[in-house]
């Protein structure tokens, strides 16, 4: 009976969910991480049968090295803008929501209580856990690349620059850093390409996208659903009357599904090739 | 029996006229010994003095012995006259030598020789010898494993000077069979030059042959990997061990001995120090001895990147088991 009054609903009304600047840097996070990642791996699977083809569609390695920096370079000034923009904003600011709370990317132990709560969802012994601003897979996520590009990049940028940086570390770092970075890459592909794919856009009632990432606007019903906590929080403070934005033009839902299935089928295509090279 | 002869006639019904009528008429192609007549002579000499002699025992010895003088001196096989002419088309050893010829003719000496008009590239002759010539297992051969780089030597003296001072020289002395000589690297017909992409990815592999454990780590390097990729403008074994007087790192004269590595890795690495050259070009994960901070990396990442591929596969089937049960509901 309730799932037929949703979907009866009148004109569905849609919640602000992220703001331009998130948006911007999500799709500059997404390009920089498939372009990283198309011209990474035909050098971490050299000995792939696929390797030598990919390297030259892109350009023959020489270009695809000068690609990859650009990107790499990319990732790192999105990663820093983003530190900056964060610690102006807690400690400049006072935003200290940003920092802890229900709002805060930060681990708090209710996302440890979320986290069994799921589980116990995932066996049928519970109800779903009600989530706030942000679940703890998505927490998940946000550290795992944020640690993977500050991981990468440093891996990255000894690499980049040998002669300079063996002033400050010895040699033996270069082959640590080869390592680190290729075992950083094959984490990171796999876990966006595959676990983050799953988590945000393939799993049933997300297929084969969630757009929201890529609109910033989540439909009043999607949010009630998934994030319950949070939606009765900002509808007893008063907040979510303030947050109401017009729905998604169809020419912004166009742009959005280009770009996602863009991104997701260069993903999935660069894990097939991976799981070829290594079966 | 009557059968037989029914065969028998016509067998020569059908052969008898397929005999060529001008082979009974031609001239009789002049015998090994219509030509010592004249070659057997020690002294005997073109106009311009040259000997022209050919000793029978020698070429008897030969492993070409068996074969008539006209057999590779083609353009005498109708000679009428005497003497012939001073000067003869070449030899082409490529009517039997087949595959040799067609290695031969597009490589860097038979370039030189046919496309640059370089009359002190070598021929066939030049290696092989003439008359005298001996399978490549007679020890006395020019083309025997420990002639080979005395054979070289005659035009490339400085390669040669070099090569003996390197440790694959010094195991050929010693009789070693497996250790490599010029041809093992660069091949007897089909030489390159040594700057091009092709060959340089191919020597990495030639030095597997033996070293396999070391192109085994090497193809771990970001010089290695590149390398598979096909671009050869990176570091390969003999950039840095050198082609020809290779020696191994204890040697004081190594080119990777720690004495020479800075200004080893500095023909690439402008700038290079004595902390840059640390770096392992054959580093192994799982030898801590040699690399034990690669040890303790390879060890965390065997740790998390499994661990957390299992867990989050875990939890994305149970995740999906759990939302396709409430669907269906």
């Amino acid at each position: 009976m309730a799932r037929t009054a949703e979907i009866t609903a009148p004109a569905t009304r849609y919640v602000s969910r992220f703001d331009t600047k998130s948006r911007i840097l999500h799709v500059v996070t997404m390009t920089s991480f498939l372009g990283l990642s198309a011209t990474g791996v035909p050098l971490l699977f050299s000995d792939a049968t696929w390797a030598r083809g990919l390297a030259a569609i892109l350009g023959g390695f020489h270009t695809a090295g000068i690609v990859h920096r650009f990107f790499g370079a990319a990732l790192l000034a999105a990663v820093a803008y983003h530190l900056a923009d964060v610690l102006w904003r807690a400690f400049v600011r006072g935003e200290r929501g940003l920092l802890w709370g229900p709002t805060s990317m930060m681990p708090q132990p209710r996302d440890l209580k979320d986290f069994f709560k799921q589980m116990r969802w995932f066996f049928g012994a519970a109800e779903r856990p009600r989530f706030e601003y942000f679940t703890y897979w998505e927490k998940f996520d946000y550290w795992a690349v944020l640690w993977g590009t500050l991981i990468m990049g440093a891996a990255g940028l000894l690499m980049w620059f040998p002669e300079t940086a063996s002033r400050i570390v010895p040699g033996w770092m270069f082959n640590v850093a080869l390592f680190v970075h290729g075992a950083e890459a094959t984490l990171a592909i796999g876990f966006i390409f595959v676990i983050h794919f799953f988590n945000g856009h393939l799993r049933p009632g997300k297929f084969p996208m969630d757009l929201v990432i890529f609109t910033g606007k989540v439909s009043d019903q999607e949010l009630r659903q998934e994030r319950a906590e949070m939606y009765d929080r900002l509808a007893k403070s008063g907040e979510l009357d303030t947050m109401f934005v017009p729905a998604p033009t169809a020419e912004q839902l166009r742009r959005s599904r280009i770009i996602g299935s863009l991104g997701l089928s260069i993903g999935v295509a660069l894990v097939l090739l991976i799981v070829y090279a290594v079966l | 029996m009557r059968r037989l002869l029914v065969v028998l006639l016509f067998a020569c019904a059908t052969v008898a006229p397929m005999r060529p009528a001008a082979a009974q008429d031609a001239p009789k192609p002049p015998s090994n010994d219509d030509c010592q007549a004249c070659h057997g002579e020690a002294d005997a000499k073109r106009a311009s003095g040259s000997s022209v002699a050919v000793d029978a025992k020698t070429f008897a010895a030969s492993i070409h012995g068996q074969l008539n003088c006209v057999d590779c001196h083609a353009d005498l096989q109708t000679l009428q006259e005497y003497p012939h002419a001073d000067r003869l088309k070449p030899v082409d050893c490529g009517t039997c030598h087949t595959d040799e010829a067609v290695a031969y003719h597009p490589s860097a000496h038979g370039r030189a020789r046919e496309g640059a008009g370089l009359i002190v590239a070598p021929t066939c002759a030049t290696c092989h010898g003439t008359h005298d010539i001996k399978p490549g297992d007679d020890p006395n051969s020019r083309t025997a494993k420990a002639n080979v780089a005395a054979n070289c030597g005659t035009c490339h003296t400085g390669i040669k000077e070099r090569f003996d001072v390197g440790i694959h020289a010094a195991a050929l002395r010693n009789h070693n069979a497996m250790a490599p000589t010029c041809t093992n690297c660069h091949t007897a017909h089909g030489i390159s030059r040594t700057d091009n992409n092709a060959w340089r990815l191919n020597a990495a592999q030639e030095c597997g042959g033996c070293h396999v454990r070391l192109v085994d780590t090497y193809t771990r390097t970001f010089h290695g990997k590149v390398t598979q990729l096909g671009y050869g403008q990176v570091a390969a074994c003999a950039d840095c061990h050198r082609g020809h007087d290779i020696l191994p790192p204890g040697d004081p004269n190594s080119s990777v001995a720690a004495g020479h590595r800075i200004e080893t890795c500095s023909k690439c690495h402008k700038g290079a120090n004595a902390q840059f050259v640390k770096y392992d070009p054959h580093p192994d994960p799982t030898n801590y001895q040699r690399n034990p901070v690669l040890w303790y990396a390879n060890v965390f990442y065997w740790v998390l990147i499994p661990g957390c591929f299992g867990f989050f596969a875990l939890h994305s089937a149970l995740w999906f088991n759990r939302s396709w049960r409430e669907r269906r509901k």
